[in-house]
């Protein structure tokens, strides 16, 4: 449900940079208050949801274990999949945010003739790893229009990035890759029923508008001139606090930089936290050492339970008669 | 049980195939026979003190609500996202990928998609959405919102009380979104308007006052034991008196009362008391504390907390220096995970060391409670005990990994170690269907009820089928595990999907295969069925 709603307001918001740019002229909205504004939705909105989790506390210690306990001194344990310490929570956490292992491990199911099948699929972890290292790469080399010099390491990210060169300009890995891990993010959501059943609009408008976003920026580089040093001084401009709007910068670009703003000030709000939640996840950041090592719930308080008097007085009787010793005679 | 064929049952399931209708719109919910508990009785829940006890039906109309109940079930989620960090951040980042949706056995087995774990926890959302957050305020259904009313609730009520708290989905959610984690907190707020099942409220209230779940009095407990005994006595020629709430015992022995009662349970009851005679242990049974299965966590945190308060008092009382615990999934995951943190510190314990072998269990040093399978597999490594396995040889075992021991502990090398010390013939099933990856039982969380066979069927398909798989293959007719829940729901389930494959615990194995010290030849088994090669006599 929901996938024309978030296509409309997508291509809504195209038209809403383009026309406020192109046909009002409202430059300045758009190259300087539309970023600053985003910019700053997303990091107070980034800290304040990070807040308020982190003020949720943890009572209890649930990881889930996925590999053999530490226990007897002979029995090898899974210090990753079931850590027994921090480092190895730590670990488990790293392997989890670089390369996605619970996702590695996806399987699939499928009944047939009366008979399940569960096989291995690793499509989804493909997919979602090609997406998100593409997008950390294109991030990255994109400093390079905020700094006035481009610092080396940014250099190499983009030398090896467009390592395949085919013809001018250098066509970037990521830019296809991306594309690619794109559509088939969307295409699943198109195609596989179950996940069609789930998704809401909030699925499918993030998808659009990195697909806007990618396909502004790919145009821009590949196909429509645009005066890359017209933008530069722009973007430069607002990194140093010293905003400036030069002319000569078509909508495209403009476009290009709205929905990239849309996106930064919808984060906070949105399922895309899951980047900051992520590493709040108490089955996976915590060690499984729950009965080596005392953990302490911050709110617990005392219970009414029922104590052994309580029950003496009540069975006392049948168990004297059954020859259970009891305290009270 | 008035089930179609198994061949039948799941013939109609279509995993690729969903409604025509969007979720949201599939409301009220149908309340099929066989897919719901009876509702809870009044008594019990008043019993333990549960809000708004009465008696409730579920196909009723009216549910007797307080008249208040929307509000309470508000203040409630907003009382627990500030108290849980799991379900305030479960609550926002699911990203809705997919990957947990056909990893539930309810949802393979039903083909019914608030069976995905994703949809399930989304029924939930939505309601949090539409009071808690600005997207869902704003745009209502189009945010993923929507009112709480009287239909959503039942619905609430319907499908978490179709889940069994496996974590099989959190396994494989990307962020570790533990369906499990919500459907504990979701039937919290249901018990906050005394929305409970009758097969769990009646062993909540039972386990209050008798100490167990079965409602077993001290001295039925004791003549239960000591009839065990007897069989021990004639397939042994051994006489054993177990000792009951014996003071000054180094060690309290707590297990589910489900093996105090039925078979096959009790057969891994006698297999208890058979290897601590042998070993000549100073232990004790608690009539008290004669559950370690806590079905108050099925209910609320407070409750289970109530429930299992009573086996640290009681180690108290007897002064002893450590407690053991038997083969049970729940029990485990609330001792492993839950209870030092309830009761501890635990300084009136010492740190648990086996006196057999004089190992330490390191981790075990702050709860002082260790599994039956950590002490049994340190006994055989140290060879402390002789076996002779060919009494095992009429068996073709597999094991299943019981949920809770599995992805809520780690518990893995050690019963397959001792499996393979007491039976020559041992085969895995599949690797897509064990471990850490292990399908539940179906009757896992309370839901191990007749009245809903068909869910239980249909959640076993999975775990069966597994089953299946290596009984053709390789003649497996056993199903050994380390839980009591799964030997009440697994022999039905076989009997129905795979006949010819029984259920028992891994101690009932041990005990048949362990030679004791002055026993007469055996020719029975625990279940007084001829031992191999002994069938003419």
């Amino acid at each position: 449900m929901g996938i024309g709603l978030a296509f409309i307001i997508v291509l809504g918001l195209i038209l809403f940079a383009y026309i406020g740019t192109e046909l009002l002229g409202l430059k300045s909205l758009f190259a300087v208050v539309f970023p600053y504004a985003a910019l700053i939705v997303f990091l107070i909105g980034f800290i304040r949801r990070m807040v308020k989790w982190g003020k949720s506390p943890v009572p209890f210690r649930i990881p889930t274990t996925a590999g053999q306990q530490f226990s007897l001194p002979w029995i090898k344990y899974s210090k990753i999949d079931n850590p027994a310490t921090g480092w190895g929570a730590a670990l488990r956490m790293f392997f989890e945010i670089a390369f996605f292992r619970s996702l590695f491990r996806n399987t699939k199911a499928e009944i047939m003739n009366g008979k399940l099948y569960v096989g291995s699929n690793k499509w989804l972890w493909i997919g979602a790893l090609a997406f998100h290292y593409s997008f950390l790469i294109i991030l990255v080399r994109h400093l390079r229009f905020f700094m006035a010099q481009t610092p080396w390491c940014i250099s190499v990210v983009d030398s090896v990035d467009s390592f395949w060169q085919i013809g001018l300009p250098m066509v970037y890995m990521t830019d296809i890759i991306i594309g690619a891990a794109l559509l088939y993010l969307l295409g699943r959501r198109i195609f596989n029923p179950q996940v069609k059943y789930i998704s809401l609009p909030s699925d499918y408008f993030p998808l659009f508008l990195i697909i806007g976003i990618i396909a502004t920026g790919v145009m821009m580089r590949y196909f429509a001139r645009v005066d890359i040093t017209a933008i530069k001084e722009l973007t430069l401009g607002l990194a140093y606090l010293k905003p400036s709007v030069p002319e000569g910068i078509g909508s495209l670009f403009y476009i290009h930089l709205f929905l990239v703003s849309v996106l930064f000030a919808y984060f906070p709000f949105s399922k895309l936290m899951h980047m900051g939640g992520v590493f709040l996840s108490p089955t996976r950041n915590l060690a499984n050492n729950n009965r080596m090592e005392r953990h302490v719930n911050p709110w617990d308080y005392p219970v009414k339970h029922r104590h052994y008097e309580e029950y003496e007085d009540e069975f006392r009787e049948k168990m004297k008669k059954a020859g259970i010793p009891v305290e009270k005679e | 049980m008035g089930l179609p064929r198994p061949e039948e049952l799941i013939s109609n399931v279509n995993l690729k195939k969903m409604p025509s209708k969007w979720w949201m719109d599939t409301l009220p919910v149908e309340f099929k026979p066989g897919f719901y508990c009876y509702g809870a009785k009044g008594k019990n829940l008043e019993y333990v003190n549960f809000p708004n006890a009465r008696d409730f039906h579920v196909t009723d109309e009216d549910w007797k609500l307080p008249e208040d109940w929307k509000k309470i079930v508000i203040e409630g989620i907003k009382q627990r996202l500030e108290r849980f960090r799991t379900f305030h951040v479960f609550m926002d980042i699911c990203v809705r990928c997919g990957a947990c949706a056909d990893k539930c056995h309810f949802f393979i087995g039903t083909g019914d998609p608030k069976n995905m774990p994703v949809l399930r926890a989304e029924l939930l959302r939505s309601v949090y959405r539409k009071y808690f957050t600005s997207g869902g305020k704003l745009f209502g259904r189009n945010g993923g919102a929507r009112d709480l009313d009287i239909d959503v609730l039942k619905e609430l009520w319907y499908y978490f009380y179709q889940c069994t708290e496996c974590r099989r989905c959190s396994l494989f959610c990307p962020y570790g979104i533990d369906t499990a984690e919500i459907t504990i907190i979701a039937r919290e707020l249901l018990n906050l308007l005394g929305l409970n099942t009758d097969w769990i409220s009646g062993p909540v209230a039972n386990c209050y006052r008798t100490g167990n779940h079965l409602g077993i009095e001290p001295h039925t407990m004791k003549s239960t034991l000591e009839f065990m005994c007897n069989d021990i006595e004639e397939i042994t020629g051994i006489k054993i008196e177990p000792p009951i709430n014996k003071k000054g015992a180094e060690i309290l022995f707590i297990t589910p009362s489900g093996d105090l009662f039925a078979d096959p349970g009790i057969y891994n009851a006698m297999g208890y008391m058979m290897l601590f005679h042998e070993l000549g242990l100073d232990y004790t049974w608690s009539t008290f504390a004669s559950e370690g299965g806590n079905f108050g966590f099925f209910t609320s945190m407070e409750m289970a907390k109530r429930l299992h308060s009573k086996i640290y008092e009681e180690a108290k009382r007897l002064k002893v220096k450590w407690i053991l615990g038997g083969e049970c999934g729940h029990m485990w995951r609330v001792w492993h995970q839950y209870h030092n943190t309830w009761y501890g510190p635990v300084d009136f314990l010492e740190e648990p060391v086996s006196p057999i072998t004089g190992t330490k269990f390191e981790n075990a040093k702050s709860n002082k409670i260790v599994h039956i399978s950590e002490f049994t597999a340190d006994l055989i490594k140290h060879g402390v005990l002789k076996f002779d396995k060919s009494r095992n040889d009429n068996l073709i075992v597999t094991f299943h990994d019981s949920c809770n021991p599995s992805r809520g502990m780690g518990i893995f090398e050690e019963p397959r170690y001792i499996i393979k010390n007491v039976c020559n013939h041992f085969y895995e099933m599949p690797d897509e269907t064990i471990r850490e990856q292990t399908f539940c039982c179906g009757g896992g969380s309370g839901l191990n009820a007749g009245e809903i066979m068909e869910l239980r069927m249909r959640g076993g398909f999975p775990r069966a089928n597994a089953v299946r798989y290596v009984h053709e293959k390789f003649g497996v007719n056993m199903l050994a595990n380390i839980c009591a829940i799964d030997r009440a729901t697994l022999p039905p389930l076989m009997d129905y999907w795979v006949p010819g494959v029984r259920v028992s615990g891994v101690t009932e194995l041990v005990a048949n295969a362990m030679i004791m010290k002055g026993e007469k030849e055996r020719t029975m088994n625990l279940r007084m069925e001829p031992l191999p090669g002994k069938e003419e006599e």
